[in-house]
């Protein structure tokens, strides 16, 4: 039988990221000099996977980068290597190339082979050189790193008991090839054990339940026999021992890991039947039967459930790692439901008006199980914020070496949870706001010692939530903005007039502005005057907003709000003609009955309402989009001021309708974008109406305006 | 997913008696589709109108959740365009295209048959200069002496999107 391996690249592609995005962690927080095993050995762990995946997809490249890598770490674990800041940063530096590569080879672009060769040359480099010190330091000559070890354990071989647990051939291992590849390591004995054996009747070809015996001879190392057995060793029992020969006793270690996510569906399988067991005794016969039913499949089927679930969600493109809480509370959710629905369905059956209170109680427990279930599939996509501030620590090391600057970085609330593709979208805006934080916020240690502030700045990442959105805040303790020179600089540029004399909080409004950098010198980190126009205008297309808080000497702060989905929104149905449309109720600020002596015209057609002093452009929606209104008369319709695009203006609509929650649906999965648009929702009635996207009415108005000056100016 | 397309091929495209299509009227020409590309077909029912839209996209309509775009075929065709009556059906096809497969419904007249074409069966269409380009007519079929136009939907539904954008981009 033949596999077609491609099917896993993928998932070899995304553990690969988070294995080398757990090495960056550990390689962070690693303190120089003296380093934590457990982190060495997890950074190892990452490298091996990451090397043994890519030989089997053969690429070759990777797996001799990562080998070298790996032998660095190897000799870091093994403690014959002191950990230096150098080889600290030339292991971020690895990182940072395999990423690229592991980036390149599977957009199937060209790899960068030089800056690959550089590096691998570098960390040939460093081994070499040490190695070559470290066999000075052995006094006794010991002639190989191997010999040397195995000469200090000195054994005659070991005893190997290995038991696989019985998923093992599941997971793509084959215990006979474990045992080959022993083999090679020394003599080898193997007894089998087929206590476990079911009878033939029993026997699930699938299941491993071999065990073994295995006496190793010769003088292989522990960490070889380990080697061997590394790929498994979580799908196993593992016993080694040694053989003593001599004086010395050797340990004896006793590897017993089971996979943990197997208990939890027996927990989650009890737990739900006591949880929906009330409910049950209440309801008719029937379900009850259903129940039973159900109960004993839900048994066997729990055990091949936690790497089946782990694989389809790995398949997919773009996947998200659910807790297993969340999905056992969907279980949950989803079993009352059901019986919520069958409840119902009896009662349907034979339907007197005398059980009209039952039908109203089941009607609303069902309103209650589907707005609970709602929330709770919600939660699925929802993640702690700490994934877009895991890369925050990398950033300002790096960084803050380079600007030579002193700081630390402090993050609080990284378990604020927010919808996946909102955190996707936010990450390069952070990114933005940190860089400019740390160059043009904190100062230099000279600096800041002059003004009297400790030496080490600090930058404070804070997430929390509030209302329905999820707020970020970046604050530094730096030199603040500079008002005057914003002012010099929007003087300048033209944005205000010499004479303008505005506040701090508008001045410092206009770092925002296009085009807009007062840093002096354009350096490598920002002050480009591309970024923070860039910034905001991400952030509002997520449906956000950004505010700059500052004050001189003392720091500034970057306050994010963001909405927590962009699935669901509060919206206000307006009627127009026969369609109804949905404007999202953030962007309302009120609505109201047009007075005819508060509208005036001005030439070319634009017509605008007199609001508090203010005037705003009337949208006539039937115009925009071509379909006949019940009124054409401003006075018989309704005014919805709105707010898009930094501009307010009123939409003028036949009727409100109703609030409520829509669920969004895009157009474009099926059709396109559609401006003015910001996609469907299906209503109570089961038809469809569009969602109004303000910021892009306004736009569409803007130029209807401007062609009907044209053609006024034409004819 | 490679290995259910995989299947489909072979098990029904490929077998002696060519594939099969589902047929529909059309200003009284019967026009066929691949019936493995069929979601279902449905009565007509009210859409949403979508704004600014060419006037063959009729608008989207709900099917269990999804966001369907519905094109009238005879707009399409530039047919001349009669009231919607009994007949009247959406056929909901699934259309590839270059990123991914969508939805897409069209308004026909009637439903007609399902007949088995082979593929050599199946005539290149002459171009007459006719209100169909002949791009999106995959051949000309023959059963009992009867035409059948089978058309590339894929191209048929793309190219309609397309247009539909470049018109919008043209305003």
């Amino acid at each position: 039988m033949s596999i077609d391996i491609s099917q896993f690249l993928d998932t070899f592609y995304e553990e690969s990221f988070e294995g080398l995005d757990t090495m960056e962690t550990e390689l962070l927080g690693l303190n120089v000099g003296e380093a934590d095993a457990e982190s060495i050995n997890t950074i190892f762990r990452a490298a091996h996977s990451i090397k043994g995946g890519s030989g089997t997809f053969g690429l070759m490249n990777v797996a001799d980068f990562t080998h070298v890598l790996e032998t660095l770490l190897d000799e870091m674990r093994d403690g014959r290597r002191d950990v230096t800041q150098p080889a600290v940063d030339l292991m971020l530096a690895s990182v940072d190339v395999l990423r690229e590569m592991l980036t390149a080879l599977r957009n199937s672009e060209e790899v960068d082979s030089v800056r690959v060769s550089e590096v691998h040359d570098q960390l040939d480099a460093l081994l070499k050189g040490e190695a070559a010190s470290a066999e000075d330091d052995i006094v006794e000559g010991a002639v190989g790193d191997e010999e040397e070890n195995a000469a200090v354990n000195s054994t005659a071989g070991w005893n190997i008991g290995f038991k696989p647990l019985s998923h093992l051939f599941k997971t793509g291992n084959d215990p006979v090839r474990i045992i080959k590849e022993l083999s090679e390591l020394g003599s080898l004995k193997a007894s089998v054990d087929l206590s476990a054996m079911p009878e033939f009747d029993l026997l699930d070809p699938e299941e491993c339940c071999l065990a073994w015996q295995i006496e190793l001879g010769g003088d292989a190392t522990e960490e070889q026999v380990r080697d061997v057995f590394a790929w498994v060793d979580e799908d196993c029992e593992l016993v080694i021992e040694a053989i003593v020969s001599g004086a010395a006793e050797e340990l004896e270690e006793v590897v017993d890991i089971e996979p943990e996510v197997i208990p939890t569906p027996d927990a989650v399988a009890e737990e739900s039947v006591v949880n929906t067991e009330p409910t049950t005794a209440s309801a008719p016969v029937s379900v009850a039967a259903e129940k039973a039913e159900v109960k004993p499949s839900s048994v066997p089927t729990k055990k091949p459930a936690s790497p089946a679930a782990k694989k389809g969600s790995a398949a997919e493109l773009g996947s998200i790692r659910v807790g297993i809480d969340k999905v056992d509370a969907l279980i949950n959710m989803v079993g009352e439901l059901v019986i919520t629905q069958s409840m119902l369905n009896q009662l349907g059956e034979d339907f007197t008006m005398d059980r009209v209170q039952k039908l109203q109680e089941g009607l609303s427990e069902l309103e209650r199980h589907t707005r609970e279930l709602q929330e709770n599939v919600m939660q699925i996509r929802m993640l702690p914020i700490s994934f877009s501030f895991n890369r925050f620590p990398r950033l300002v090391h790096d960084l803050s070496s380079k600007l030579n600057k002193k700081i630390e970085l402090k993050m609080s609330g990284e378990n604020t949870e927010l919808d996946k593709t909102v955190m996707e979208k936010i990450g390069d805006p952070l990114v933005h706001l940190v860089r400019n934080s740390l160059d043009h916020g904190i100062e230099s240690p000279e600096n800041r010692l002059a003004k009297g502030k400790p030496e080490i700045g600090i930058l404070h990442l804070n997430a929390y939530h509030q209302g329905g959105n999820i707020v970020i805040e970046i604050n530094d303790d730096g030199a603040g903005l500079n008002t005057d020179r914003i002012r010099e600089k929007a003087i300048e540029k033209g944005l205000i007039g010499e004479n303008e004399s505005l506040s701090d909080e508008k001045i410092h409004e206009l770092i925002f502005a296009p085009g807009f950098s007062t840093a002096n010198v354009v350096s490598d980190v920002s002050g480009r005057g591309v970024g923070m126009d860039v910034v905001k205008r991400n952030i509002r297309d997520l449906g956000g907003v950004v505010e700059v808080k500052s004050k001189k000497d003392v720091g500034s702060t970057f306050t994010i709000r963001l909405p927590l989905t962009l699935a669901i929104l509060d919206g206000q149905l307006v009627r127009l003609g026969d369609e109804t449309y949905i404007i999202p109720l953030v962007s309302i600020i009120e609505s109201l009955q047009i007075k005819a002596e508060s509208v005036s015209t001005i030439a070319g057609g634009a017509e605008l309402y007199r609001l508090r002093e203010e005037y705003l452009p009337i949208i006539r929606l039937h115009e925009i989009f071509e379909i006949t209104p019940v009124n054409r008369e401003l006075v018989n319709g309704l005014l919805v001021v709105v707010e898009g695009d930094g501009q307010q203006a009123g939409i003028f609509v036949d009727d409100l309708l109703g609030q409520q929650q829509v669920v969004i649906k895009s157009l474009e999965t099926n059709y396109k974008k559609v401006e003015g648009l910001s996609g469907a929702t299906i209503l109570g009635d089961g038809t469809v109406a569009l969602i109004l996207d303000v910021a892009g009415l306004v736009n569409l108005s803007r130029e209807r305006v401007k062609a009907l000056k044209k053609q006024a100016a034409v004819a | 997913m490679s290995m259910i397309q995989g299947l489909d091929n072979n098990s029904l495209a490929d077998n002696a008696e060519g594939n099969q299509y589902l047929t529909f009227l059309l200003a009284g020409e019967e026009y066929g589709v691949d019936i493995l590309r069929v979601q279902e077909i449905k009565g007509w029912d009210n859409v949403t109108m979508i704004p600014n839209t060419p006037d063959y996209i009729k608008g989207v309509i709900n099917l269990r959740g999804t966001i369907v775009p519905i094109v009238d075929l005879r707009a399409r065709f530039s047919l001349e365009t009669i009231p919607y009556g009994i007949t009247t059906v959406v056929i909901v096809l699934r259309v590839n295209s270059d990123n991914g497969s969508r939805i897409m419904g069209i308004v026909v007249d009637a439903v007609s048959e399902v007949y088995n074409i082979s593929e050599d069966a199946l005539k290149q269409a002459p171009d007459f200069g006719q209100a169909i380009s002949t791009d999106f007519v995959m051949g000309l079929g023959t059963i009992d002496e009867k035409m059948i136009i089978v058309l590339d939907i894929d191209h048929l539904l793309n190219s309609s999107v397309l247009k539909a954008l470049a018109d919008q981009e043209s305003k």
